[in-house]
């Protein structure tokens, strides 16, 4: 049957099983548009800014196993995206990115909103196609979300010409996808897998790094197998964070620029690195050279060639996905535990740095601390909800103060850093999951940065709670302005904030105001159970020069951690 | 060290701008770059000249492989292989320097294929560094022009890059 390239997308969509997309319309996305009114499969999410659109696309994506998908229009609405393009990137999220582009004879004619978008967004996609005839329309589709899900994953930019989706021909959606140029390794080298089993049997001072590699691939299962049959202690990055429950008493929490201490220093003093799915980031190992200076065997499992070796060298490279190579792994190792006593001086040393209690902080009487503001929303929320942060000091906090027990149930943006996620993650992972208890930690500085998806949210009746650890300041600007500029609070100020409750409230939506201590449990408590059904915003007035503790400070080593109680 | 990197890539439109984008993006050196269609008109050939320590060298071919429109990926100058690169110089031929150009040229095994009665064009095909040799064994003051193709190389005997 003869089908238009607008109709055409949205079969492809259909086929992909494509339940929820985020989208803002536009001229050179009309038909598409008009495509999508006529169905109910697909169901159209209006955002308040194509941003939000890709980054709830994003969140979709990480909260689920699924691929999200964005649609936006060409020009401004295409360079709109990009943001929550490069953010999926760093993150290696799936997602499908559909742009209007100008028609094809107007492409390169500086036409009415065009933008090179294939151009534009090279540099932070794992791939993208502009389609020049509507023949090649379903074929490309297919391999965007085939190249998006597949080995490392990454967001795919589809820019489509407004007259590809007026144009006609038989629509047949492939069943497969053949690229001769692209088949990512899936199953590790047995030899490789061999060695390392052998360097982790004999470990004396084992560490198990784990990063969003391990979510990515849903990885849990055989990798809580392996801690256990190990009886290894496991640190995690930013990004890995639930992969192994935060509760864990292998899990020695976050390791690199905030991490704990027991987890920075297992790292640093480790003989038997064992990477799984991270990336030795600089904000986790900080300055190369210093790492290298303790002698240790490296063995990394990450699905992209190029993560390994790239800033330290690795004895044992495993190109692969990590469940196959864990399973494996866990075959070789085949119940033989190692003898708890070659490790026991690494674990009571382990005891030593956990004994400093690095994460402890001094409750304030008058002030609300953040710190105790995100152990209540774990007390409260008993550990189980999704939690969607911005960026800043209170990103940190949430990282530190509330463990995960299960994967995907951390959203934030750990490589590009981008403010402005959290909202736009929450409603991505709402949609997701319905009926789960979705909450934003987010700051006064960068709720502001998406804060017109409060519109999208009461659209959608999404019950999110929005956390707002209020500072007054950029908080995490200034603290380091405070630690490295002689306290000079150079634009780390925001003056004239506005009144959040009115601003929630204007939105229709609840909104609190919580100034004094005693008062956060209460009102967490009214927002979660009374207010179970609707959006709460609560501006939490917190202690304005609280910072982030521990800190390795940038281009320092993972032994040169400032703890709170050194200041 | 200098490289010499072959790749074979679907040849499609913006092939060219992943290969130059990835090297300028990441900070690598292009010397030289090259490409064409293949016997199959569905692939290009690149080939690439560039420095870099062996790590920078190992990430360089990681990241080529890791485009999704790249289908293989050498480094020619990790085993035998031969390389050329052809240049075409405009240089001044009157009085004297004309017979000296001459004779230059038929050192360096070079054509004359463009004669004015006060230029020639000669053509020299070889190795980067041949090319080099003659530029500096002719009087600077005499070269009008120069054009440069760039190195394509390819693997000695049974060294073959295909799909
Ligand atoms: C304010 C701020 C502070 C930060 N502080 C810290 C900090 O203290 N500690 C910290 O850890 N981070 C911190 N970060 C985050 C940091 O910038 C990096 O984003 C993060 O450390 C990277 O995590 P990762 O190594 O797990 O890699 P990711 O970016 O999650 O990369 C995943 C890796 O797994 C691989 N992979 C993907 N899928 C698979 C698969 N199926 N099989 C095998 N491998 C796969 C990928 O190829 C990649 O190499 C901070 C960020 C911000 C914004
Ligand atoms: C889009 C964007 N712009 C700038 C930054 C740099 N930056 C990182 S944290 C931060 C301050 C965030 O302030 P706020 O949201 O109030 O959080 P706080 O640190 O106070 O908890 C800034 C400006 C960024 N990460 N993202
Ligand atoms: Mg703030």
């Amino acid at each position: 049957m003869k089908m238009t390239g607008a109709e055409i997308v949205i079969r492809c969509l259909q086929e992909e099983k494509v339940e929820v997309m985020f989208g803002y319309p536009g001229g050179a996305v009309l038909h598409i548009y008009d495509e999508l009114f006529k169905q109910e499969q697909v169901k159209h999410i209006l955002v308040r800014h194509e941003q939000a659109a890709v980054h709830a696309a994003d969140g979709y994506a990480r909260s689920t196993q699924k691929v999200g998908v964005a649609l936006v229009t060409s020009g401004p609405g295409a360079t709109n995206a990009v943001t929550g393009i490069a953010t999926a990137y760093m993150d290696s999220i799936p997602i499908v990115v559909l742009s209007g582009q100008v028609p094809v004879p107007a492409i390169g004619q500086d036409a009415f909103q065009e933008v090179d978008m294939v151009g534009i967004t090279r540099p932070c996609v794992k791939h993208n196609f502009l389609v020049k005839d509507v023949r090649d329309l379903a074929d490309t589709i297919k391999k965007a979300f085939h190249i998006a899900k597949t080995g490392r994953p990454g967001p795919v930019v589809v820019d489509i010409p407004k007259d590809v989706t007026a144009h006609t021909c038989e629509f047949v959606y492939p069943e497969s996808v053949q690229m001769r140029s692209y088949n990512p390794v899936v199953k590790g080298h047995l030899g490789q897998i061999k060695k390392a089993a052998q360097l982790l049997a004999e470990a004396k001072r084992p560490i198990i790094y784990v990063g969003g590699g391990a979510v990515l691939s849903d990885a849990s299962e055989p990798l809580r197998k392996l801690v256990h049959q190990l009886g290894y202690p496991v640190t995690n990055t930013l990004m890995g964070l639930g992969a192994v429950s935060g509760t864990d008493k292998h899990n020695l929490g976050m390791l690199g620029m905030h991490g704990t201490l027991e987890a920075n220093m297992a790292m640093h003093y480790a003989d038997v690195v064992l990477s799984v799915g991270a990336r030795f980031d600089d904000r986790v190992i900080g300055n190369p050279a210093n790492f290298a200076e303790e002698p240790r065997k490296i063995i990394h499992i990450d699905i992209d060639p190029s993560s390994i070796s790239k800033r330290v060298k690795v004895d044992v490279p495993i190109v692969g996905n990590v469940p196959d190579v864990l399973e494996e792994m866990l075959k070789l190792i085949d119940g033989k535990k190692p003898d708890p006593a070659q490790t026991a001086d690494w674990w009571q040393r382990i005891g030593e740095w956990r004994s400093k209690n690095c994460l402890g902080y001094k409750q304030d009487k008058e002030l609300i601390m953040p710190q105790y503001v995100v152990q209540k929303l774990y007390e409260i929320t008993k550990g189980e909800a999704i939690v969607c942060s911005d960026v800043g000091q209170h990103q940190m906090w949430a990282a530190q103060y509330y463990p995960f027990a299960e994967p995907r149930r951390w959203l934030n943006s750990g490589g590009l850093g981008t403010m402005g996620v959290g909202l736009p993650y929450a409603m991505g992972a709402q949609f997701a999951h319905p009926d789960a208890t979705v909450a934003v930690i987010t700051g006064e500085g960068s709720i502001q940065m998406c804060i017109q998806e409060l519109s999208t949210a009461k659209q959608f009746r999404l019950p999110l709670k929005i956390i707002s650890l209020n500072n007054r300041y950029l908080g995490m600007v200034r603290q380091w302005q405070e630690m490295f500029y002689g306290s000079r609070y150079s634009g780390s100020y925001m003056d004239s904030l506005p009144d959040f409750v009115k601003l929630a409230e204007a939105y229709g939506h609840v909104g609190f105001r919580v100034e004094k201590p005693e008062d956060v449990e209460p009102v967490l408590k009214k927002a979660f159970i009374d207010h179970k059904d609707d959006l709460v915003f609560i501006d939490f007035q917190t202690n304005r020069e609280a910072n982030v503790f521990p800190m390795v400070a940038a281009g320092k080593g993972l032994t040169e951690l400032i703890l709170a109680e050194d200041l | 060290m200098r490289h010499i990197i072959s790749i074979l890539i679907e040849n499609e439109a913006g092939a060219l701008s992943r290969v130059s984008g990835l090297f300028s993006a990441r900070g690598y050196n292009i010397e030289t770059l090259t490409v064409a269609p293949t016997e199959d008109a569905s692939l290009s050939r690149m080939t690439i000249v560039t420095t870099g320590s062996d790590e920078v060298l190992e990430q360089i071919t990681k990241q080529l492989n890791k485009l999704v429109d790249v289908v293989k990926v050498v480094d020619l100058s990790e085993a035998a292989h031969i390389e050329r690169e052809l240049m075409l110089i405009k240089v001044r031929a009157t009085g004297k320097d004309r017979e000296e150009m001459k004779r230059m040229a038929d050192i360096f095994r070079g054509r004359i294929i463009d004669v004015t009665d006060s230029t020639y064009v000669v053509e020299l095909t070889g190795s980067s560094s041949k090319l080099d040799s003659f530029i500096s064994a002719i009087d600077t003051g005499l070269i009008l022009e120069t054009v440069r193709t760039g190195v394509s190389g390819i693997g000695r005997g049974d060294r073959i890059l295909k799909v």
